[in-house]
């Protein structure tokens, strides 16, 4: 059992493609990643709804990290929280990292069977690299 | 003489809102456009298209489960931050309602639980260019007007008119929360959305509730 992730964001597709760019660094294995993003209709936007619903997707019962992309996708997730069951809800964290190298570094690392703490905090480190490279 | 708010009277007045909304769309939109992500007309339309699509096909039958089913909904089908925004203040406003229909006082109350919802959502503060620089203002006034005995219809009156002048007023602010954030000093001079459609709220209130 690992620590599901969670994906929001305004839209579908950039959330699919990020998906896909993390899901590159898991050859072979397996990992619980959710979705939500976009409208009922295919247009941009966030659904508090449909991430509770993801958690849902997404929690084994090791709990779930969530990322988000800017502005509704945050305040969506946090709405989120209000619909879960509160056991389910004690083992969510929503990540303040940055989208796409949260995302990658929370995959490879959930995928480990890292506890949602390291997950998290992994995911908070995902500027670091490219911070790095940029000021040497 | 206190008026008795009850599920028909929020009923009318969520209708209300959705026709002055659907309206003045394009309004909404357009301010949006200057300092936003061009979307608060077409996003809070469709959340209250949903809200009118529920009420005509599977009403609530008292007053807080009609506030929680609309906050449901727009947290759904709006899309932008104002979905979380606005579900919020409908879902805390039905956790002020209790059982029953709403007094003037409780209507103030149920407002004044809307307002902190949405500043506990959104972390705005006054003055920060959002829906919290009119709905603030328009609690304040509801209270003071309830406290003064006011009938509900005047209270609301004047709730508007507190809104309508915190609405106005957020045309020179420099917007600190949202996408209008990231344009920091080119947002002044420009009305706030939010500040907008929720001053279209308490005005559709005043319009509906407590004419009986």
């Amino acid at each position: 059992m690992t620590v599901g992730i969670v994906v929001v964001s305004h839209s579908r597709a950039l959330a699919d493609a990020a998906v896909e760019l993390a899901r590159q660094m898991l050859p072979g294995r397996e990992l619980a990643v959710a979705v939500a993003a976009g409208t009922e209709d295919g247009g941009l936007g966030t659904d508090a709804a449909a991430v509770a619903d993801a958690v849902g997707e997404a929690d084994s019962g090791e709990g779930v990290v969530v990322l988000m992309d800017l502005g509704s996708a945050v305040l969506s997730a946090e709405t989120a929280l209000e619909f879960l069951d509160d056991d389910v809800r004690s083992r969510v964290t929503l990540s303040a990292a940055p989208l796409v190298e949260g995302l990658v570094g929370a995959v490879v690392v959930a995928a480990s069977g890292a506890s949602r703490q390291s997950v998290a905090a992994e995911a908070e480190r995902g500027l670091a690299p490219k911070q790095a490279h940029l000021s040497s | 003489m206190s008026v008795a708010v009850g599920v028909d009277d929020l009923t009318a007045w969520l209708r209300r809102f959705a026709e002055v909304v659907h309206e003045r769309r394009d309004e909404l939109t357009a301010l949006d456009a200057a300092i936003g992500d061009a979307d608060h007309g077409s996003n809070v339309d469709r959340g209250m298209a949903a809200v009118v699509a529920v009420l005509d096909d599977a009403p609530p039958a008292d007053a807080a489960g009609l506030l929680k089913k609309t906050g449901a909904t727009l947290v759904s089908k709006v899309g932008g931050a104002s979905g979380p925004l606005y579900g919020t203040l409908f879902l805390r406003m039905a956790g002020a309602a209790g059982n029953g229909d709403l007094d003037d006082a409780a209507v103030a109350r149920a407002l004044r639980a809307g307002l902190d919802g949405v500043v506990a959502r959104g972390k705005a503060e006054p003055g920060d260019k959002t829906m919290v620089d009119a709905l603030g203002p328009a609690c304040d006034a509801l209270d003071a007007a309830v406290e003064a005995g006011d009938s509900l219809a005047d209270a609301l009156d004047a709730a508007a008119a507190a809104a309508a002048e915190g609405r106005d007023a957020t045309v020179p602010l420099v917007a600190r929360k949202g996408r209008a954030s990231y344009l920091g000093e080119r947002s002044a001079g420009h009305m706030d959305p939010g500040a907008t459609s929720v001053t279209m709220l308490v005005e559709a209130a005043a319009a509906t509730l407590g004419r009986s």
